[in-house]
């Protein structure tokens, strides 16, 4: 007896839904109704008020704070995709055998598979007052005494999330330049058009998907992120994920909720603008 | 295009090294920092060279439960490991034909994807705790990572069957195997290679996350939870020795993944098997 393919599609697919249904859509739900209820000094207790929201709406704080995510998404966006799409390029078209185009690759994309709080922490001994940073720019004169500004700042934030982050614009950018066709590239050379022309008429449109991929991923981790901003600006930062963080230090709960909620809507629209412009599925 | 490279290969190369050097350098740093002297700080100069601060790894009462977190780590990192490769091979099979609702299930894989890890923190443990169940490493803990591993096992399980030379199993077929069979001794070999990159996800994603077992892990902290609290009030060198550490133990799991990947595609082609082949 052959099953339907509609049950059949959904008896493969009962571990992941289980999953996602019990430790995504479930705690999505619960984050929902505990924006909604009210919290004293030391607990929780369940209401239907919107006395979160207003609270978050109506302070100065959220929108500065939201600000202060955007700018970083933006900032470290423009980096890692300028970067990445370097990178990536000159993997896919000047290193020409295989062997060397995985091997690099795969230096590349190691460090992904270590410890972000780890590599975080491994930047203080280069940028603090007298890291290696400022020792070697008075060594050379650029600067006479220690610049105050390499750690705990927005410069050490970014920096940090650039350096965390370029992979995930690496590796799809690569992926789809791998599987252009050279012969449009030749067949640009033989029309007699310059380098610069085949990168910004052939190489670039045909990487667009790549492109979009890596910035959803950069773009997600920076405005969910909370750590980084904590640690890199040496808390004198704030993002919406830190404002989140906060309150559940401080127990409150609901209020944290109601601004997770938010963050998710927010991030959500970003996505659902950035997946207009490519299919995810057809791409991978 | 042959021949002598073009000029802009220099300066990308350029480029590709300071990147190299961008990603490594800080690690390299923290390597060296680590072997400071007794008397040495966070920073350069290194006031001589020692074992010190990896002998105080050692000692218990010194740095916290350094080594019960990290047995935890890696146990978590086990089980996220195989659920993982289990849940998304049955996944990406049951993709490869459109059914009912698919569509929506793929959007909620992009949703695990994209969703602030904080969140899934905060609304596991939220949950946990109205229904009065104890948040744990092993329960809550391991279903907050699977939701940031399961997308990145199933977007290379797609991208795999993406490329999958679908004759292979209609042969099988012909041939008189039944589902099961073709899955066994067909399909499976073929992607067993894709499982091993499956499987190094599952592992590594879940022995470094941070932020989703932030709540959900309980009273027992996993390592990354363990290196996170001393951030805030260690502040000798002794936190760089953990670091490289745990950085050489990633290295060396990753190395055993590659090395795997590498020699099972020596023996086929010795054997001159065809397997892992099936792929257009």
């Amino acid at each position: 007896m052959r099953l339907n393919r509609h049950v059949a599609g959904w008896l493969m697919a009962t571990p992941l839904s289980l999953v996602l249904a019990l430790f995504l859509l479930l705690p999505i739900g619960m984050i929902v109704i505990v924006s909604f209820w009210g919290a004293t000094e030391f607990s929780i207790y369940p209401a239907f008020q919107f006395d979160n929201y207003e609270f978050l709406f109506g302070s100065p704080v959220t929108y500065s704070v939201f600000i202060n995510t955007f700018k970083y998404a933006v900032v470290t966006w423009f980096f890692t995709l300028t970067i990445g799409f370097t990178v990536a390029y000159f993997l896919a078209f000047h290193v020409r055998s295989l062997t060397w185009q995985i091997a690099l690759f795969l230096v590349c994309t190691i460090p992904f598979w270590t410890s972000n709080i780890i590599r975080m922490i491994s930047w203080i001994p280069f940028l603090g007052r007298n890291g290696l940073a400022n020792s070697t720019l008075i060594s050379w004169g650029v600067i006479d005494e220690p610049v105050e500004w390499l750690l705990f700042s927005d410069f050490s934030v970014i920096l940090t999330f650039v350096h965390l982050y370029t992979l995930f614009m690496v590796v799809p950018i690569f992926n789809t330049m791998m599987r252009i066709d050279k012969s449009l590239i030749e067949a640009a050379y033989d029309n007699g058009a310059t380098g610069f022309q085949t990168l910004t008429n052939i190489i670039i449109p045909l990487t667009k998907p790549g492109i979009m991929i890596g910035s959803i991923f950069v773009v997600t981790l920076v405005m969910g992120d909370f750590i980084t901003v904590r640690f890199m600006s040496g808390s004198q930062s704030a993002n919406v994920g830190r404002l989140i963080s906060n309150d559940i230090a401080l127990l409150q709960y609901p209020s944290a909720a109601a601004t997770a909620v938010v963050l998710l809507a927010t991030v959500l629209i970003v996505i659902a603008v950035l997946l207009r412009f490519v299919d995810i599925r057809k791409e991978l | 295009m042959d021949g002598k490279r073009p000029r802009s290969f220099y300066v990308l190369a350029a480029v590709f090294t300071l990147f190299l050097i961008f990603l490594y350098g800080p690690t390299i740093t923290i390597a060296i920092l680590s072997f400071q002297g007794p008397q040495g700080g966070l920073t350069f100069p290194m006031r001589g060279v020692s074992l010190h601060w990896f002998y105080d790894l050692f000692e218990q009462q010194a740095v916290g439960d350094i080594w019960g977190s990290f047995s935890r780590s890696l146990i978590l990192g086990l089980m996220v490991m195989v659920t993982t490769v289990v849940v998304s091979v049955m996944g990406g099979l049951a993709f490869r034909k459109r059914f009912a609702g698919s569509g929506l299930l793929f959007y909620v894989i992009i949703t695990s994807l994209v969703i602030p890890s904080i969140l899934v923190s905060l609304g596991v443990g939220l949950i946990f705790n109205q229904l009065g169940f104890k948040v744990h490493w092993a329960t809550s803990g391991f279903g907050s990572q699977l939701t940031w591993t399961l997308p990145f096992g199933l977007l290379i399980m797609f991208a795999v069957f993406n490329r999958f030379d679908k004759s292979y199993e209609e042969a099988a077929r012909d041939q008189g195997a039944s589902p099961w069979q073709t899955i066994r001794h067909v399909v499976l070999p073929i992607i067993a290679p894709s499982l091993i990159g499956v499987a190094l996800f599952g592992f590594t994603l879940s022995y470094d996350e941070f932020a989703r077992t932030l709540l959900t892990a309980g009273s027992y902290n996993t390592l990354p939870l363990e290196i996170y609290g001393m951030t805030t009030n260690v502040t000798t060198p002794v936190i760089f020795a953990l670091g490289t550490l745990t950085t050489i133990f990633s290295f060396f799991v990753i190395g055993v993944f590659l090395l795997t990947v590498w020699s099972l595609g020596r023996r086929r082609s010795k054997q001159g098997s065809d397997a892992g082949k099936g792929m257009v």
